[in-house]
């Protein structure tokens, strides 16, 4: 049986059955290890004292979960040129991850709000245009889930990842012009960043752990589109 | 409040923008037409702009006669805030029920998609006609106006670009 002309699913599958998934083990491990120097080796803030530790997941999180859904954008726009199947899975797989990190800033957002700002949500700016974001990439799922011509699926979620990314700027403006509680830009701002550098350290290498382990999920997610794509081919759809 | 009548009422409208072409497949003789895809979203865009705007421009003198809010009174202001709103709206709007159509959910899909880009449309103009109503100077007005200005040229430019990958060949 031959694979279909172009955008054949067949490459990268037979690589996937059984073993250790290396990525996977190493991104598990550096969480680890910048949990360990979250708690034990970096300092308490002074004023916010232990609750603050937790930006350390909220911040990267956040930060992959815009990369995350930058992935579904370019790889909606590259689809739309090129046609190629392989790109929909990917756009398809960053997009789970990055709802799935989205869910953690959205978590750990307010169990650092609830001693720190005294409540656990405010309909502020930035908290009710970031739960609005999670709402169009869980949309973007109901999508996918809702359309069942393989090519018709890649096509519309392409074009809904490409209108989400956009929807980003106008979150990122609202929260200038707004009052806003949440805390301004510290690290991602025109002048340098101001952070302590034992801070920004832990707060670089917890990013890059977290990144780590986006590109470990995202590759593990890919492999099973990859294989239901085989799987819908040969069932003959 | 004002703003939560034009987005349900637009959405009704937006639903049958689309629908009514799948029923009988005239969607067919549509795109047999010698016109470009995007002229056909642009036309269907404009349509649903008007039915939009006549919601606004009855809904405005009701809410400040049944509310008594003083809306009408920086009129041309309000008129424009209610375009730029209206026009980022539809414009989503619109793509997005081409799209709905063709899935399996169909009808409930729409608001789903829709209602998290309805946001930044909506809270602008919400901000910018309750400073207008309190009396504000125009210069606290004007940042919101440009969110939307902005909103309505990235959006209108995108939908446009993408609704001809919404038709199956």
């Amino acid at each position: 049986m031959t694979s279909p002309s172009s955008a054949g699913p067949a490459s990268g599958a037979a690589k996937s059955a059984g073993g250790i998934d290396w990525l996977f083990l190493v991104a598990v491990l550096a969480i680890a290890a910048a949990l360990a120097r979250v708690i034990y080796y970096t300092p308490f803030e002074a004023v916010q004292g232990p609750a603050q530790k937790i930006f350390y997941l909220h911040l990267p999180a956040a930060l992959d979960a815009f990369m995350a859904f930058g992935v579904v954008a370019i790889s909606g726009i590259a689809y739309l040129w090129l046609g190629d199947l392989r790109l929909d899975r990917a756009a398809e797989s960053s997009a789970e991850v990055g709802v799935v990190f989205t869910t953690v800033v959205l978590v750990t957002g307010p169990l650092w709000a609830r001693p720190v700002w005294g409540t656990w949500w405010t309909w502020d700016a930035r908290l009710t245009l970031t739960l609005f974001l999670w709402f169009i990439y869980v949309g973007y799922l109901v999508l996918r889930g809702a359309i069942d011509d393989r090519a018709l699926r890649a096509r519309y979620s392409a074009i809904l990842g490409i209108l989400g990314s956009l929807l980003i700027p106008f979150i990122h403006l609202s929260v200038y012009l707004f009052r806003t509680l949440h805390p301004r830009p510290i690290v991602i701002k025109p002048s340098a960043p101001s952070l302590p550098p034992e801070m920004l350290t832990t707060l670089v290498i917890s990013f890059v752990a977290f990144t780590l382990f986006y590109l470990a999920l995202v590759r593990q997610r890919y492999r099973l589109a990859t294989e239901r794509d085989l799987l819908e081919l040969e069932e003959g759809r | 409040m004002l703003w939560a009548i034009f987005t349900f009422s637009g959405l009704l409208g937006l639903q049958r923008s689309f629908g009514i072409e799948q029923a009988d497949r005239a969607i067919d003789a549509l795109l047999g037409a010698p016109i470009t895809r995007e002229s056909i979203y642009l036309g269907k865009a404009m349509a649903n702009l008007v039915f939009v705007a006549a919601v606004q421009v009855i809904a405005i003198p009701a809410v400040q006669l049944f509310y008594g809010v003083p809306l009408l009174e920086n009129a041309a202001l309000l008129a424009l805030i209610a375009l730029l709103a209206a026009i980022g709206l539809v414009a989503v709007g619109t793509l997005f029920s081409a799209m709905a159509v063709n899935t399996k959910l169909a009808e409930m899909l729409l608001p789903v998609l829709s209602l998290p880009f309805f946001v930044p449309v909506v809270i602008p103009a919400a901000q910018a006609t309750a400073r207008l109503i309190a009396g504000r100077p125009g210069s606290e007005i004007v940042g919101w106006l440009k969110l939307l200005v902005a909103f309505d040229i990235v959006f209108v430019a995108a939908c446009t670009l993408a609704f001809p990958f919404t038709i199956e060949e």
